[in-house]
């Protein structure tokens, strides 16, 4: 899940001008962070937990699900780890602060809650072994990353969710070394995106079971944007043949960056370079005062797909410290499916 | 038509410009001390709202260890169970000589403080690492900035509009580095937003007492009877000022009787004189009002900071020393002096506009009338036993407010008779024509001086009441200070374990350790400090205990009883023999009740066990230590350099004393500032009734003179009935100022603190108040006795030759 970098360095001190500042400043080594490199080996299960050497990483979990009440729902469960400074440390003065979004959308609603962190105390972590990630009472944990228990509470809904893993790791870009501009900004990223998910929505006037499809992103940067990139446009699909698709589109002054990986039912990949799909936009709603592109249109020539994706709900705003859209979308067309749709800039 | 009027009503301040003027600083005055006062009030208030909504402190409900500080383990238990809540660490923190309030709060888990929000959105916004990460940064008012900056061991600092003063706002992280207390919570806020399904927080954290906003103390109203107190006095400055506008327009529109004879005989209707005249004073009014402004502007910025002080010192409200200028404030000052001018020329107004056409100008308007003299002293004992009634009936602050309103105005009232008896005794008394005519003219004179003569009494009482208060109050502390403080040193460890380190290489050299540990409870009046002490003969003998049971000490350290301080007992009526619930399944018996001044919260003390019992854990680290008086400065040295203690952690009881006195002087400095102000404004009345007298006096001297008395004779005598009237007026005020005293002491201070002190007189004192009124009366009256001196004999000639 490539350029949600930004997410979380507009934590709630940094003021929006920023963003128009670009990010030149933050470029890795001469702050101390360490920059993601090609031709890295993950190791496993190590590479599950945090890395404070790098400015930004995340745990992201979206989730396609069917009611027993015979409604559609999306669920996200974020975590995020933002360095301050390159290293840990005990106590209040850690400079790793982390960040929890979790939302559920329903076909008429969507809520939303943040939690906000520092490390160093054990309020908010991730530990690779067992697996936990974890901020106030939020937890995604199990004794490794394939059965995981999932659960975060807003003043009015939650959800208590557990996820089995249905297939392999999946490794973006060039190994997990998945590039982001063409000046070469680049980050960590593999996805475990064949959960199967089964639990509980708790919804103001009612509890729902529910099953379904999770996708879980991990990710880790110090230096995510090229300067002149104002957003980014981010589809994770799976189509009911079992193939799943990653693609996103980072728009710049320059021109669109764009950036794919095509998802065997089997766990093998294939990655789609620049240039190779077409993301375009076929309308929109004003959501939050803003034209938010909810329906698309997309093209991936090469493979013979063309697909319109909707928007579950329109209205899947995320209104926390940074605001951004995310949501459950469906797919028609060439493929039929579900997945998650993320923009942010607009 | 209306112009040439106007210029002829105008011509008569060109004649009498001193008369303009007593009348414009007699505006001014009045106005000026007001809008002082109401600056200082405004200013004061504003602190407060502005420290409560800056901290958040007055909304949300917390949650505190009564043991003490609560372990960051228990934020994260209470984190991780999903209750949403932010730790804040604080405590004292001396820096460049003061203390400082230093407050740390986590501002990841809560970072809508508004003076984060301020800096956020400034040009230059921190970066979150510079805040969040060592050496961190601290924000604080601009104030506070310049005493801050330059510090080698403090981290640099960020100013605010957003923050009260004497408070440092900081991240919990710098915080516990600062006060070196690494780990520690004094308290957790419960944010509004919780989410859904949690345990309750018995449950998780059953140590933990949840306060809510009702129960903490409130400065706003803690600091009410403050207010009114000043609010009080600014009142009584501002009739007192009244007083000379009343005196200077009477005698101006008496003046003007000819003129307005003239004018009316040439057509001019009444009742545009009375509208012309009612601009005229409106327009005049405004002169002073603006100039009044100016002055109480000024004089409340001069006064301020030592209010400021005042209320730190008293209930620990903070306050700025700085004054702003606000719209609000400058037109109630220009209403104040508009209303106020309006109302002492009203009567004035009103008999010029009855006034027969072809009355004759002159003395006639000064007559006294006896039957409104009169009706004034039966209207003054009315309100005297209004005010009266109205304490007995109501109680409470504004009541003892309303008694002495209703003694002041009505024993002023009834001034005039009673001078008016005195006067006419004496006459009776006197032998020879020339004593008899004295007594007799003064009398004659009185109607004229009664204004003045009463802004006087008024002035003297208060003088005399506020004195014999304030003095009685400091003879009462300087006793309670030697009671309270029997420790020759007070140590402050750093943590338990040094404390039980220095006590240990202590004791066998010093007579006795007294820990001093408290906690803090919370009682249904507010917070209450709970301290234990150890069976010392030091406070059975020493301890300012004010009502007690037979066996209370016996009782205290048997773990029976406990004993509380004035200000609980009078806030929540408990007395000896009836109990006090420290939880709610512990309740003692009240063995006793002791002074505790300059205290603004409740406090109990019980035994040691007692507080281990209630509050297990509590911080052990300060200590009273006893020893020879003359070892205590050497004492003192050894322990800092022995534990490496900073200086504050050592402090001797001559210090302490020093430093309570000085709060104490410091919170009466307004006091006694307004009190000389209104003096000087009651000698500034005298002085003008008597120049206004001097101009209607030719008729009466004359004969006098030619009867054969020469003008120094006369001028001696002028200089004596102005003496004498004053003195008369000082002791009517004498008791006056007791009563007032009285009221203060035993009402007023109640009510307003807390607490009953026993009164004291200082006689001493009223004899140099009474050379000091006998002096400014003297003063008022050289200017006249002068003028007599120089007075042509052709003037008092040509009286005979005129009207008579």
């Amino acid at each position: 899940m490539n350029v949600r970098i930004l997410l979380f360095l507009l934590l709630w001190l940094y003021p929006i001008p920023l963003w128009a500042q670009g990010y030149a400043g933050l470029g890795g080594s001469a702050e101390g962070f360490d920059v993601p490199s090609a031709g890295y080996e993950f190791e496993f299960p190590m590479d599950h937990g945090p890395h404070p050497a790098y400015r930004v990483e995340w745990w992201y979990l979206t989730a396609n699900l069917q009611g027993d009440d015979g409604l559609d729902y999306g669920i996200q469960w974020t975590l995020f780890r933002s360095a301050l400074k390159p290293y840990d440390s005990d106590g209040w003065q850690s400079p790793q602060l982390w960040m929890g979004h979790a939302a559920v959308t329903t076909p008429k609603d969507h809520f939303f809650t943040e939690r906000l962190s520092r490390g160093g105390i054990g309020q908010a972590g991730v530990t690779a072994q067992p697996f936990e990630a974890w901020i106030d009472e939020w937890r995604m944990a199990g004794s490794d990353l394939d059965s995981l228990s999932l659960t975060a509470n807003g003043e009015d809904f939650g959800y208590d969710l557990s996820l089995t893993a249905q297939g392999p790791l999946v490794l973006h870009g060039n190994a997990g070394y998945s590039v982001k501009s063409a000046d070469g900004q680049a980050s960590y990223y593999y996805s475990q995106p064949f959960y199967t998910v089964e639990g509980v929505l708790h919804l103001p006037d009612s509890e729902v079971r529910v099953t379904g499809q999770g996708w879980l992103d991990r990710e880790w940067s110090s230096q995510p944007l090229a300067t002149d990139q104002r957003g980014w446009d981010w589809f994770s699909l799976s189509f009911e043949d079992g193939d799943k698709l990653m693609a996103f589109r980072l728009r710049g002054d320059r021109g669109d960056f764009t950036s794919a990986t095509w998802v065997n039912s089997d766990g093998s990949t294939e990655a789609i370079p620049n240039g190779s799909i077409n993301l375009l936009p076929l309308s929109t709603d004003k959501v939050a005062g803003r034209n938010i592109p909810t329906h698309w249109h997309v093209n991936l020539p090469d493979r013979g797909i063309d697909i319109q994706v909707s928007a579950l709900t329109p209205d899947a705003w995320m209104g926390t410290s940074f605001e951004y859209w995310e949501g459950p979308v469906t797919v028609t067309g060439s493929q039929k499916g579900a997945g998650y749709l993320e923009m942010t800039g607009y | 038509m209306t112009f040439a009027v106007v210029q002829a009503l105008l011509s008569h301040w060109r004649v009498h410009w001193l008369q303009l003027a007593t009348l414009l600083i007699g505006i001014a005055l009045a106005t000026g001390l007001w809008s002082a006062v109401q600056a200082i009030n405004a200013e004061a208030r504003a602190s407060y709202s502005r420290a409560n909504a800056q901290l958040a402190l007055g909304q949300f409900d917390e949650l505190r260890d009564p043991a003490g500080f609560i372990p960051m383990s228990r934020y994260v238990d209470l984190r991780r169970a999903g209750w949403q809540v932010a730790a804040v660490l604080e405590g004292p923190y001396r820096v460049a000589g003061r203390t400082l309030r230093l407050m740390g709060v986590d501002m990841v888990a809560y970072p809508a403080l508004p003076a984060v929000t301020e800096a956020q959105q400034s040009d230059a916004p921190p970066d979150p690492a510079d805040i969040l990460t060592a050496p961190g940064r601290l924000l604080v008012s601009t104030e506070l900035e310049h005493l801050l900056r330059g510090h080698d061991t403090l981290p640099p600092v960020l100013s605010t509009s957003a923050l009260p003063p004497d408070v440092i706002l900081t991240d919990i992280g710098v915080a516990e580095r600062l006060l070196n207390q690494p780990g520690a919570i004094s308290r957790l806020i419960i944010l509004p937003d919780q989410p859904r399904g949690l345990h309750p927080l018995t449950a998780i954290a059953p140590e933990l007492e949840r306060i809510s906003p009702s129960q903490k103390i409130d400065t706003a109203q803690l600091t009410d009877s403050f207010h009114l107190n000043l609010s009080a006095f600014g009142l009584l400055s501002f009739a007192v000022g009244l007083f000379i506008v009343n005196g200077t327009v009477g005698l101006a529109f008496a003046q003007r009787r000819g003129i307005i004879r003239t004018l009316r005989a040439l057509g001019v209707s009444m009742r545009l004189l009375v509208w012309l005249i009612l601009a005229e004073l409106t327009f005049l009014a405004l002169i002073g009002g603006l100039v009044g402004l100016l002055l109480g502007f000024f004089l409340a910025g001069a006064l301020l900071p030592d209010v400021a002080a005042t209320l730190r010192g008293l209930y620990g409200a903070p306050v700025t020393g700085q004054l702003t200028l606000q719209l609000q404030w400058v037109l109630a000052g220009i209403a104040m002096a508009v209303f106020g001018t309006l109302l002492a020329s009203g009567h004035a107004l009103w008999r010029l506009s009855r006034m027969p056409l072809l009355a004759s100008p002159g003395v006639q308007a000064w007559r006294g009338d006896p039957r409104a003299r009169h009706l004034a002293a039966v209207l003054g004992l009315i309100m005297i036993l209004g005010g009266g009634l109205a304490y007995v009936t109501f109680g409470g602050l504004i009541a003892g407010f309303a008694l002495l309103a209703g003694l002041l105005t009505g024993s002023a009232l009834m001034l005039p008779a009673l001078l008016s008896l005195t006067l006419s005794l004496c006459g009776r008394a006197a032998r020879g024509p020339v004593a008899q005519w004295v007594w007799a003219d003064m009398r004659a004179q009185l109607p004229g001086l009664s204004l003045a003569l009463m802004a006087l009494l008024l002035a003297l009482a208060a003088n005399v009441g506020v004195g014999t208060m304030v003095s009685s109050f400091r003879l009462t502390f300087v006793g309670w200070l030697d009671q309270r403080l029997t420790s020759e040193l007070y140590l402050t460890a750093s943590d338990d374990d040094q404390g039980r380190e220095i006590t240990d290489w202590l004791r066998p050299q010093v007579e006795a350790i007294l820990p001093i540990r408290n906690v803090e409870l919370s009682h249904e009046t507010g917070p209450l400090f709970l301290y234990g002490i150890v069976d010392d003969p030091v406070y059975r003998q020493n301890w300012p205990v004010i009502t007690s049971t037979p066996n209370a000490w016996d009782d205290v350290m048997a773990g029976r009883a406990v004993l509380i301080n004035e200000q609980l007992a009078r806030r929540a009526d408990l007395w000896p023999e009836d109990v006090l619930a420290l939880l709610p399944d512990h309740i003692l018996t009240i063995a006793g009740v002791y002074s505790d001044y300059g205290n603004p919260t409740g406090q109990a003390i019980v035994s040691m066990d007692q507080l281990d019992w209630v509050a297990p854990g509590a911080e052990n680290r300060r200590f009273g230590i006893r020893l020879n008086t003359e070892k205590a400065t050497e004492m003192a040295q050894t322990l800092r350099e022995r534990f490496n203690l900073p200086r504050q952690a050592v402090v001797q009881q001559a210090a302490m004393k020093a430093q309570s006195l000085a709060i104490f002087e410091k919170t009466f400095v307004v006091t006694s500032a307004l009190n000389v102000l209104t003096l000087g404004v009651a000698g500034f009345a005298i002085l003008t009734s008597l120049l206004t007298l001097w101009t209607q006096r030719l008729p009466q001297i004359a004969p006098v003179w030619a009867l054969g008395l020469n003008r120094v004779q006369l001028a001696g005598l002028e200089l004596l009935r102005s003496l004498l009237l004053a003195a008369l007026t000082a002791c009517l005020a004498l008791p006056l100022g007791l009563v007032l005293a009285w009221v203060l002491l035993t009402v007023i201070n109640v009510q307003a603190f807390g607490w009953r002190l026993p009164m004291f007189v200082f006689p001493w004192d009223w004899l140099w108040l009474f050379l000091l009124t006998l002096l400014a009366a003297l003063l008022a009256a050289t200017l006249p006795a002068l003028r007599m001196l120089r007075l042509p004999p052709a003037d008092l000639l040509r009286v005979f030759a005129n009207e008579r």
